[in-house]
C-alpha cells in the first residue's frame, strides 16, 4: 500500500536518512516509522513531524480527516504496539485519516510528552480538524497550537480538570454548577 | 444561487482568516463588545450594524439541544458559531469502567435515532481486537436489523425535517411509519429503542418465530407510505421552494470538513462505505448508493428518502439469504453457556457468573472499526490494556463532525433557512455530545 514511501519533498527523504541510519530495520513511510494494526497501516509522527508529514498524506490522496482524538496511557505505559524507535509518551493523539481513492486508511499515532502537552494543529491541511481538537483539548488538556479557537467545547467553560485523563476519577468529585459552593 | 456559490467557496474552504472568524468564541465576542453590552449604552443602529442573537439550547427546531449564536444583518445570516456540550454525560469515560460485554449498553444510547449502528461498531472494534469471526447467520441478522434501523432513522428525519418546515402532517406520518419498524426491534429485542442486541461475538439471541412475516409485512406497508410522501413534499412547490438552493454545500467543503454520509452525497460525491468497503455482507447484496446534485437542503431530504428505499431493497435480499446456523459465535471465552445447561451443569454456572460478573479479557492492542450510519461514518477506536475493560474507547461521531458545516450552509442565507438548515443536517444531540 504505501511501502513505495514518502511522496514529495527533500525533507521528507533526509529525514528518512537520518532515522534510517539510527535503526535501520524500522520501516518508514512518509519519512516516520510506521506500524500494521487490524489492516490498516498506522504511522508513529512525532509533534514535530505531525505537519509535514499529513501535508505529505493530503498530496498522496488522503483527503479527509476522519478522526482525531487523545488517549492517555498514564496507566498503561508498556505498550507494545508502538514501532521500535518509538519512546511512549502519556498522552497520545491518533489522526486517522482515508484515502477514497485507494480506499486505504491510515492513522497517524503522535506521542505527547506530559510536560509539554503541545501539538501543532492541522486545521490547516483539514479544516474538518477544527472540533475534533477542541475536543481533545476539553478531554486531555492536549493543547493544539495555532488552532483558530481552542476553548473547551463539550465542558462548561470555567470546568477545572480535563475528564478524560486517568488520573481525573469517576464519581469523587463534587459536581460544578456555576454560582454553587465547592470544596475546592 | 448554485453559481454565486460556486464562485466564492474555493477561497473560503481553505482560508484561515475567514474560518477563524467563522468560529470566533463567545469570549472574543464578549470582547468585542457586540453581545452583553452594558445597559445605557445608546445603539445607534448604522447601516451596516449587524445583531446577534441566540437560538436554542431549548428550541424545538434544534433537535436536544443544539444552540447557536447567529450574527444577523437583517434577514441575513453573516456568521454563525453552534455551541454544543449541552448533554454531555462522559459516555466514552463510562465506557472505560464496563466491561466489555456492558459496552453495548452505554454506546446504545449515543445516537438514539439508531442505536444498532453504535452497537455494530462496536462490536466489530471488538471482535477485531479478539480475532473472532463471526457466524453468518449472526452477520446477516446484523445487516438485517441495521438497515431496518436505517429506515427507522430516515423515518424519523423525514418527520422531523417536516415538522421544522411547517408540514405538520408528515411530522405524524413519518412517527407512524418509524413505530411500525421499532415494533418490529420491540419484538425483536425485547425493546423499541437502545437494544443492546448486537454484542461482541454475534446478537443476544436469535430471531422470533414470524419475523419472515413481519418484515414482509413493513416491505408492503412502507413503499406506498413513501409514495405518499412524494406526494405530499417530493414534488410539491412549496416544499421545493422552501429547500431548493437552501444551504448549498460544494465536494471539496465537505471532504475538508470531515463530513460524512448522506451530506457529502448530496455533493454528488458517491460514498458509501457499504459498497467502497463493504463489511457484514454488504458485498453480496446489491443496492445503489443514492447521490445529489446541488448539494442543497432538498437534496440531502431526497437522498434520505431514497436510502429508505434502497434499504428496503437490501431487506429483501437479505430475506432470501438468511443462512441457517448459530446466531453467535461458540467461543466459550466471549460466549455465556445457554441457559438450559445452567439448571444441570455447575461448570455452566460459574462459567456464566464469571463471564458477566468478571467479563473476558480482550488482547493488548488498538484497533478502529467503521461502519456507515444513516448519519455518515461512525467509527469505534478501541485501545485495550489486555483487561477486562477498554483502555479507551473513542466513537467517532458523524453528526458531532457534520456539525461543522452548519456555519458554512447558514452562511449569507435567511434566518427562516437557518431551521431547514440544522434539520437537514439531522444531528442527533447525544451524539454530538456523548
Amino acid at each position: 500500500m504505501a511501502e513505495d514511501g514518502p511522496v514529495d519533498g527533500q525533507d521528507v527523504d533526509d529525514e528518512e536518512i537520518d532515522a534510517a541510519d539510527a535503526s535501520p530495520q524500522v520501516e518508514l513511510a512518509y519519512g516516520v516509522p510506521v506500524t500494521r494494526s487490524g489492516g490498516h497501516i498506522v504511522l508513529h509522527a512525532t509533534p514535530a513531524q505531525l505537519v509535514e508529514t499529513a501535508e505529505a498524506l493530503a498530496a498522496d490522496g488522503f483527503d479527509q480527516l476522519i478522526d482525531l482524538c487523545g488517549v492517555d496511557y498514564l496507566t498503561h505505559p508498556g505498550r507494545v504496539d508502538l514501532a521500535d524507535t518509538v519512546v511512549g509518551q502519556r498522552f497520545e493523539v491518533v489522526v486517522a485519516l482515508i484515502n477514497h481513492e485507494r480506499r486505504e486508511r491510515v492513522r497517524i499515532r503522535v506521542q505527547v510528552p506530559d510536560d509539554e502537552p503541545v501539538v501543532p494543529t492541522l486545521f490547516d491541511v483539514w479544516p474538518g480538524a477544527e472540533v475534533l481538537e477542541r475536543e481533545a483539548y476539553d478531554m486531555f488538556g492536549i493543547t493544539f497550537a495555532d488552532h483558530p479557537d481552542m476553548t473547551r467545547i463539550l465542558m462548561p467553560e470555567d470546568w477545572v480538570g480535563h475528564p478524560l485523563r486517568k488520573d481525573y476519577a469517576v464519581g469523587q468529585i463534587p459536581v460544578q454548577f456555576k454560582g454553587a459552593p465547592t470544596t475546592r | 444561487m448554485s453559481l454565486d456559490h460556486d464562485q466564492t467557496t474555493d477561497a473560503r474552504v481553505r482560508e484561515r482568516g475567514d474560518s477563524a472568524v467563522l468560529r470566533m468564541s463567545e469570549s472574543a465576542l464578549a470582547q468585542l463588545g457586540v453581545i452583553d453590552a452594558p445597559a445605557g449604552v445608546a445603539h445607534d443602529l448604522a447601516e451596516d450594524e449587524t445583531m446577534f442573537i441566540n437560538m436554542g439550547p431549548s428550541h424545538p427546531s434544534t433537535h436536544g439541544v443544539l444552540r447557536l449564536m447567529l450574527e444577523l444583518r437583517g434577514e441575513m445570516v453573516v456568521r454563525s458559531k453552534p455551541v454544543i456540550g449541552y448533554l454531555h454525560t462522559g459516555m466514552e469515560k463510562q465506557g472505560e469502567q464496563l466491561s466489555y460485554l456492558q459496552g453495548t449498553t452505554n454506546v446504545t444510547r449515543m445516537d438514539y435515532a439508531s442505536p444498532l449502528f453504535n452497537e455494530l461498531a462496536f462490536s466489530m472494534a471488538v471482535e477485531e481486537l479478539l480475532g473472532l469471526e463471526v457466524p453468518p447467520r449472526a452477520t446477516w441478522i446484523r445487516m438485517l436489523l441495521t438497515e431496518l434501523n436505517r429506515m427507522s432513522s430516515h423515518l424519523l428525519f423525514m418527520a422531523t425535517n417536516g415538522m421544522d418546515l411547517g408540514a405538520v402532517s408528515m411530522m405524524i406520518f413519518g412517527w407512524r411509519e418509524r413505530e411500525e419498524v421499532l415494533r418490529f426491534f420491540e419484538k425483536v429485542s425485547g425493546l423499541r429503542m437502545n437494544h443492546n442486541f448486537i454484542r461482541p461475538g454475534g446478537v443476544a439471541a436469535d430471531l422470533p418465530d414470524g419475523w419472515r412475516d413481519d418484515v414482509l409485512r413493513l416491505l408492503e406497508l412502507i413503499p406506498p407510505r413513501l409514495d405518499e410522501y412524494d406526494t405530499l413534499m417530493t414534488g410539491q412547490p412549496i416544499w421545493q421552494e422552501r429547500l431548493q438552493g437552501v444551504g448549498v454545500l460544494n465536494t471539496a467543503e465537505a471532504l475538508a470538513l470531515g463530513v460524512t454520509g448522506p451530506l457529502l452525497r448530496s455533493t454528488g460525491y458517491a460514498w458509501d462505505l457499504r459498497r467502497d468497503m463493504p463489511y457484514l455482507a454488504y458485498d453480496k447484496v446489491e443496492f445503489d448508493v443514492v447521490v445529489g446534485t446541488y448539494g442543497d437542503s432538498f437534496d440531502r431530504y431526497a437522498i434520505r428518502l431514497n436510502e429508505i428505499r434502497e434499504s428496503m431493497r437490501i431487506v429483501a435480499q437479505i430475506l432470501d439469504q438468511m443462512p441457517k446456523g448459530d446466531y453467535r459465535v461458540q467461543d466459550k471465552k466471549v460466549t455465556p453457556p445457554p441457559r438450559a445447561r445452567i439448571d444441570e451443569s455447575m461448570e455452566a454456572l460459574i462459567h456464566h457468573f464469571k463471564i458477566f460478573t468478571e467479563g473476558f479479557k480482550v488482547p493488548e492492542g488498538e484497533v478502529y472499526a467503521a461502519v456507515e450510519s444513516p448519519r455518515g461514518e461512525l467509527g469505534c477506536y478501541i485501545v485495550s490494556d489486555g483487561s477486562a475493560h477498554p483502555y479507551r474507547l473513542r466513537i467517532r461521531p458523524p453528526s458531532l463532525i457534520n456539525l461543522q458545516c452548519l456555519p458554512y450552509l447558514m452562511q449569507n442565507g435567511l434566518i427562516a433557512d437557518a431551521v431547514a438548515n440544522i434539520s437537514s443536517v439531522d444531528p442527533i444531540m447525544g451524539e454530538v455530545d456523548r
